[in-house]
């Protein structure tokens, strides 16, 4: 060699990798690898971009039911400063008024609640209203024409009316043009109290009814681009004055917060066990990688390269496996979200906001993560591979190809698991979950194999043989069994579990959940009421009693609205609480801390608060809160925190007392019930009878959640075709990685005179005990953590199946030994002198 | 004549547990430069460990190897390397070429390994010498045993080496097509003036070996020239 010929430079190096890479992938040696890569990077990516876009599509939608993304409340006119802001961010501004009013007919006159709105008015959500008395719903783009107004139904047929007749509201006659049937704002929040009238905000001063003193509740609606929604958010939250606030949809629907946090839970575990299961597919592509390099490492070695040079050599090959695989998964993931967004734009009515290029980073970061989590070890072994294995192969397997390689790569995902769950439970849980099924794996194994050892004395060539082969390799096995048992019990808990826990979520809400509020019962209409219902044939719905209060003290100290910097606690505080009384708990109540009332409490001065109220207020167990109740106070000492479903729609309180502790007060009484549309007159005929009740229809808001969860469980199960295709690329994979061994394993016992019929017997044995080890593991494991993540996580009630570790049990031994003799077919037909030729 | 290899006091022990065991016991040793030196003996007499420590592929318990004048063993690991890409050629009895590679680009590595711009030509060149001009594309699996170890022959001068270490090269080859390898390492010794330090036990391939070094119990017990 001529003496011109020094290190080759790093493009040198750069080349030589390329070229190495070309022949490799020729050859099919990082196709395992390039491919958990893809899957990989595509999942996070998807669920990235779901996460973008289509989870802030659903906040929009919900915010249909407030008529804009955010709304300045106020008692007084709002300052002009908040609409010039609003515009300045490039977001859509209007306003309306409203007040309760007497609305005249002739003689008749009944309380209304009048709404003024401007121009553009909804700005989310849709008016729907029928110009004809039996027409079709149409939507109005806009508001009512000057000198117009739009009631709804109850008010036409109280006060008798007829469309095009005239309505008398102040000093002014307006012309009822249309009857609204749907409309933003009528269920979010119970003050929407009396029959709507709307009319054009052009009109309002001619009314002569805004004076001082009216109680007017003025609404600046905000709507556009989420961040410059955020920006005037935090202006407007600095900006607001006495008697105003910034509410959102959140603020308004304690149901619908409840139901979006479940539905980002949801895909959030959907985006967390793809990770896992890419990562472990990942790692078993490396492994398999690095094994398969070790001769080739050895005899560059021998030629001469030094370890840096075979360190740079094979991580550039995986920086170029990592960026190609990297962009294949970004375009996968982007494209797949534009079916996600089919999947949505049925019920999403709101434009999907564009997907970003965040998405795209976090997948590929999420990528080279696990690949460098995997691949570096073994890399750095793989260096310092000893030359004298080209002479004598027995020795110089690397140190690292054993567990101490994975533990870099196991932090890697447990990193991405964490960053991904955003939420640390449900990140700890998974990973618990995970962590716990490994471990029991490889020890429960090793146990088994060890307990086939003397078991395995007389027993059939096949099964011996077998059991010799696993226990031979008693590291491999463990892995083996860790990696299919990982896979099997993703792929459980995405098939059963997964529906099961759909299926509990849907239940929560079922369709004959409560759709209307009946509020204001007095004492002695309870029974009366309860008597109607069961005379028109329904069923007899449960009151609770409530007690409005005020809170003024905690712990003996005054409260104040001024003591609190969130906004929701200052609302909270200068509003009046309602209270309750109650032996037994509400079925969809969970005790968080504490315990609830025993009927030796009866009486006693305690409280049950539910656990995000005291959150805001920095109320504790053991705490006394006073409350003032129509000018006489009580003090009760905090004896349980309590999570409440707001989301089941039953009558639920913040407060709740033992009873013998309110009942000195004036209650009123409150309940809930379905009621179905065809029903709908009997609720006028109730109103006829106890004009004092009020009705308050929740169906827009039910129909809602029950829309959002069924695109959420259809984006889901969109999600989850991604984590299947990494389970069953982890069981390829671990099944895959003995193939080498195997293949000369049976080329020696072909030698050695065994007929194609032994050798299947042996490796369906091995398979089978392989499967049947995975299978029930991964079984107890899908239910176990299916269990917590129900129970702790998702607050369902979850029923376990304990067919399912039977099933898992049989299905992982036919199922591998079946993907385990499909796989292996070739080595049986393979020459062995072939194989022979192939190892040395 | 300067020697290329010079050894002294090669010993290598192996550990195992409390006892140890002496493979190779103070083994001294020059080979001159175009010398064609075969080392022989039965098996488990330290040939192969000798072969492996005179190319720097292990290190010795005590003892020191001079390459061409380079102290193999003052240098770390990649200080060897460099040493082998720069003087050395391997051929192994199990031949040692990588599987997803073609004959063109098994030769090509240790060209590729040292920058050389002109890889592919002398590769192909290089292979046409061996005999192997139509083989050029085809995987090692699609190779005889005979022809494997040609292009492993063709890789191991393609670097123009000034030491050539065959350990048992006819090993894996029946007698015919092993005289045919014999024959053309032989030829393209002569041709290239290489040092060729060959590890065998077959008494032919030695007898064409104008010097003979017999190994028994890892020592050296006889040294004869012809």
């Amino acid at each position: 060699m001529s003496g011109a010929e020094r290190e080759p430079g790093f493009f040198a190096t750069a080349r030589l990798a390329m070229r190495l890479l070309v022949r490799d992938w020729r050859a099919g040696e990082q196709r395992l690898l390039a491919l958990s890569l893809v899957i990989a990077v595509a999942s996070v990516t998807t669920v990235a971009f779901f996460a973008d876009r289509a989870s802030r599509s659903l906040a929009q939608e919900a915010n249909q039911l407030l008529g804009a993304d955010l709304v300045v409340v106020s008692d007084q006119p709002i300052a002009a400063s908040f609409a010039q802001h609003a515009g300045q961010l490039g977001l859509a501004v209007t306003d309306a008024v409203r007040f309760p009013s007497m609305a005249q007919s002739g003689s008749r006159s009944l309380l209304v609640e009048v709404k003024a709105v401007g121009p553009r008015y909804p700005l989310r959500g849709k008016l729907r209203i029928r110009t004809a008395e039996s027409g079709p719903d149409v939507d109005p783009h806009g508001g009512p024409a000057v000198g117009e107004a739009w009631i709804d139904e109850r008010l036409l047929r109280r006060l008798d009316l007829r469309m095009g007749e005239p309505i008398g509201l102040g000093e002014r006659q307006f012309k009822i043009a249309a009857v609204v049937s749907e409309e933003p704002e009528s269920s979010a929040g119970f003050m929407n109290l009396g029959p709507r009238l709307i009319m054009n905000a052009v009109d309002l001063p001619s009314t002569g009814l805004i004076r001082n003193g009216s109680r007017v509740s003025y609404r600046l609606f905000v709507a556009g681009a989420s961040a410059a929604v955020a920006q005037f958010r935090e202006f407007a939250a600095q900006s607001v004055g006495p008697g105003q606030r910034v509410e959102d949809i959140r603020d308004a629907r304690p149901e619908i917060r409840s139901a979006l946090e479940r539905a980002e839970r949801f895909l959030g575990l959907a985006a967390l066990m793809t990770v896992i299961l890419a990562g472990v597919a990942v790692g078993l592509g490396a492994r398999r990688y690095l094994q398969r390099h070790l001769d080739a490492c050895a005899i560059m070695r021998c030629l001469g390269a030094a370890q840096g040079t075979i360190l740079e050599l094979h991580a550039l090959q995986f920086v170029v496996i990592g960026l190609v695989a990297g962009a294949v998964g970004c375009l996968l993931g982007f494209a797949c979200q534009y079916v996600l967004a089919a999947v949505l734009s049925p019920v999403v009515s709101v434009t999907l906001p564009a997907p970003g290029l965040r998405p795209a980073l976090q997948g590929l970061a999420a990528g080279f993560v696990m690949l460098l989590g995997f691949a570096l070890p073994p890399l750095m072994a793989l260096a310092k591979v000893p030359t004298i294995r080209v002479l004598r192969r027995d020795l110089g397997a690397p140190d690292s190809t054993g567990m101490s390689a994975y533990v870099l790569g196991v932090a890697a995902i447990a990193g991405l698991v964490l960053w991904q769950a955003k939420e640390l439970k449900l990140g700890l849980y998974v990973l618990g979950g995970i962590a716990g099924t490994a471990a029991a794996c490889a020890a429960l194994t090793l146990l088994v194999l060890k307990l086939l050892e003397s078991s395995g004395r007389g027993a059939r060539f096949d099964w011996r043989f077998g059991v010799a082969s696993l226990r031979r390799h008693r590291a491999g096995s463990v892995v083996q069994v860790m990696a299919l048992a990982l896979g099997m019990m993703a792929l459980i808990l995405l098939t059963l579990v997964r529906s099961e826990l759909l299926d509990a979520w849907r239940k929560s809400l079922p369709a004959d959940a409560p759709n209307r509020f009946l509020v204001s019962i007095q004492p002695e209409q309870a029974s009366l009421v309860a008597r109607f219902f069961a005379d028109n044939g329904m069923a007899e719905p449960a009151l609770f009693p409530m007690v409005r209060g005020r809170l003024v003290e905690l712990n003996g100290k005054p409260v104040s609205s001024r003591d609190y910097a969130d906004d929701r606690a200052r609302r909270l505080v200068d509003r009046e609480f309602n209270l309750s009384w109650a032996r037994t708990m509400q079925p969809d109540n969970v005790i968080v801390e504490g315990r609830w009332f025993a009927d030796a409490d009866a009486g006693k001065p305690l409280l049950s608060v539910e656990e995000g109220l005291a959150k805001t207020l920095g109320v504790k167990l053991g705490d006394t809160l006073t409350y003032d109740i129509a000018g006489s106070r009580i003090t009760a000492r905090v004896s349980s925190l309590r999570k409440v479903e707001w989301d089941s729609f039953r009558v639920n309180f913040f407060v709740v007392a033992p009873p013998g502790v309110l009942e000195k007060f004036p209650a009123s009484y409150v309940t809930s019930l379905h009621l179905p549309a065809e029903r709908a007159p009997v609720l006028d005929d109730l109103v006829r009878r106890f004009p004092n009740l009020l009705v308050i229809d929740v169906a827009s808001i039910l129909g809602q959640i029950q829309r959002m969860m069924d695109q959420v469980v259809k984006a889901v199960e969109f999600v989850f075709l991604f984590s299947v295709a990494a389970g069953i690329l982890v069981l390829y994979a671990a099944i895959a990685s003995t193939h080498d061994e195997r293949e000369f394993v049976a080329a020696v016992m072909r030698t050695l005179g065994a007929s194609a019929r032994q050798l299947r017997a042996v490796q369906a044995a091995e398979f089978a005990l392989i499967g049947a080890l995975a299978g029930s593991f991964a079984a107890v494991g899908a239910t176990a953590v299916g269990y917590f993540l129900a129970e702790r996580v998702l607050n369902l009630d979850y029923a376990f199946d304990p067919w399912i570790w039977l099933g898992g049990l049989l299905a992982g031994a036919a199922g591998v030994t079946l993907a385990g003799l499909i796989g292996t077919a070739k080595v049986l037909r393979t020459p062995p002198m072939q194989v022979f030729r192939a190892a040395s | 004549m300067a020697p290329i290899v010079r050894a002294a006091g090669l010993t290598k022990q192996v550990f195992t547990g409390a006892s140890s065991l002496t493979i190779l016991d103070d083994v001294t040793l020059e080979i001159g430069q175009g010398e064609a030196v075969a080392i022989v003996g039965a098996s488990g007499s330290g040939k192969t460990t000798l072969l492996a420590l005179l190319a720097g592929l292990d290190t010795p318990t005590s003892g020191r190897v001079h390459l061409d004048g380079e102290d193999l063993f003052a240098l770390d690991e990649d200080g060897r390397a460099r040493v082998r890409r720069e003087r050395v050629g391997f051929v192994f009895q199990s031949f040692q070429l990588l599987p997803a590679f073609t004959a063109l680009e098994n030769v090509m590595l240790p060209l590729e390994l040292a920058g050389n711009a002109r890889a592919r030509e002398r590769a192909a060149g290089w292979l046409a010498r061996v005999g192997l001009e139509a083989r050029l594309s085809h995987y090692p699996r699609q190779l005889s045993g005979g022809e494997q170890q040609r292009v492993a022959i063709a890789r191991a001068f393609a670097a123009d080496p000034k030491l050539l270490l065959a350990d048992e090269p006819t090993g894996n080859l029946d007698s015919a097509t092993g005289e045919e390898i014999v024959a053309l390492m032989f030829e393209l010794n002569s041709v290239a003036g290489t040092t060729l330090l060959l590890v065998t036990h077959d008494e032919r391939l030695a007898g064409r070996c104008a010097r003979r070094v017999r190994l028994a119990s890892g020592r050296v017990t006889s040294d004869e020239r012809r």
